[in-house]
């Protein structure tokens, strides 16, 4: 399994955090208009799936599949978004990626960003330190490494 | 499984079948004033504020008194919002639900996945990606198969939530065959509405050979599935 990027939304849909690991393509737009397009697609997608749903929903959209890649959501109370792309080989040791990262959000998110005085909430996150915590939390785990050259 | 929906080419929806549709209803009697707070929303009366047993925000007026609501209305032409702000009319049995679908909605949901279909290969952070084949989320499963020749199939089906990690560890040979199955429907398509003269290509697939095979399918899937797991 590999990871290829995060984006962290907030409920307005500002991109507040970017990063890429093991991209392998570009999608041929400018970064910021590929993050409102991502907002816009995930936007839509949670009324399709409000509206699909045959009962009430708690958390709605967990991931989207396609044939290269798979995309992983997860949402705070607060309506901050977390969106992680990795592959599709997914070993049955690996973890649930939607847990992962309600651990990102917990265990750095709150810890470095919330905390931290000098962040403000609604603009992109520039810390150094969460960058930092992020990037070690990420390439240390075991799915990082596993990447299957196809 | 919950329903079928196959769309063409150009993002409209040429044919939806609903199977085994469960509704959520709750009925309740009310005495004046009313503690929910309604509002009108896309031409339906919906619970705005005040969640409470078992109604939940979002959810539509369908009944009042037994009278089936249409739209803003009730069968016998009387306005909802009227009926309750009137407090002779208490007390009042209100019954609510999810919103059905209508049809113009399955359209317009038809046509939206399409478009999401699309913005999802442009997104990807791989070379050469499809569009979305499955999206997973608390309550329904929809998987998606795009034909050689443009066409989607979807079907989607449900998700038991208690047992969502043991789902996905068997899901694998489960998922398997629902790729069998929207191949299988694929071949029906071709079978009892492409073959058919009076078919034309690209419009809404009104065909009763194709129904009853589609059904037949559907229910031979249900069962295997819940045979195999």
């Amino acid at each position: 399994m590999t990871i290829f990027n995060l984006y962290i939304f907030d409920r307005n849909g500002t991109c507040l955090y970017y990063r890429e690991w093991n991209r392998t393509r570009q999608s041929g737009l400018a970064k910021e208009e590929e993050f409102k397009l991502m907002y816009g697609m995930l936007f839509s997608l949670k009324s399709f799936i409000t509206r699909m749903s045959p009962t009430d929903q708690k958390e709605g959209l967990l991931n989207l599949r396609t044939n290269q890649y798979k995309l992983h959501f997860y949402e705070t109370a607060t309506g901050l978004k977390f969106v992680m792309n990795t592959d599709i080989n997914e070993a049955a040791s690996a973890p649930n990626v939607t847990a992962l990262l309600h651990e990102i959000y917990q265990s750095i998110y709150v810890e470095f960003v919330v905390k931290n005085r000098l962040c403000a909430l609604d603009k992109p996150i520039e810390s150094e330190i969460f960058h930092r915590k992020l990037d070690d939390y990420i390439r240390g785990l075991p799915m990082f490494a596993t990447k299957t050259s196809s | 499984m919950y329903g079928i929906y196959i769309i063409n080419r150009a993002g409209g929806l040429i044919y939806q079948y609903d199977h085994n549709m469960s509704r959520v209803e709750v009925e309740k009697t009310f005495s004046y004033p009313l503690e929910l707070v309604l509002k009108i929303f896309d031409e339906k009366v919906v619970v705005d504020f005040g969640q409470r047993d078992g109604i939940k925000v979002g959810h539509t007026v369908l009944a009042i008194n037994g009278i089936a609501a249409v739209g803003r209305q009730l069968e016998d032409g009387r306005d909802i919002q009227e009926l309750i702000e009137t407090e002779e009319n208490y007390p009042i049995a209100i019954k609510f639900g999810r919103p059905k679908l209508t049809t113009n909605e399955k359209i317009m949901l038809a046509g939206m996945f399409h478009s999401l279909f699309a913005i999802a290969s442009q997104l990807s952070p791989e070379a050469k990606s499809s569009g979305i084949q499955v999206i997973e989320t608390d309550t329904f499963k929809l998987h998606c198969s795009q034909t050689l020749t443009g066409w989607f199939l979807c079907v989607y089906t449900f998700v038991n939530i208690n047992n969502s990690i043991k789902f996905m560890v068997i899901a694998d040979p489960k998922h398997g065959s629902q790729d069998a199955l929207l191949k299988r429907l694929y071949e029906i398509y071709a079978d009892y509405a492409l073959k058919n003269p009076f078919y034309s290509i690209d419009m809404p697939i009104r065909c009763e050979l194709f129904d009853t095979s589609l059904q037949e399918c559907v229910e031979q899937a249900e069962r295997m599935s819940y045979g195999g797991v």
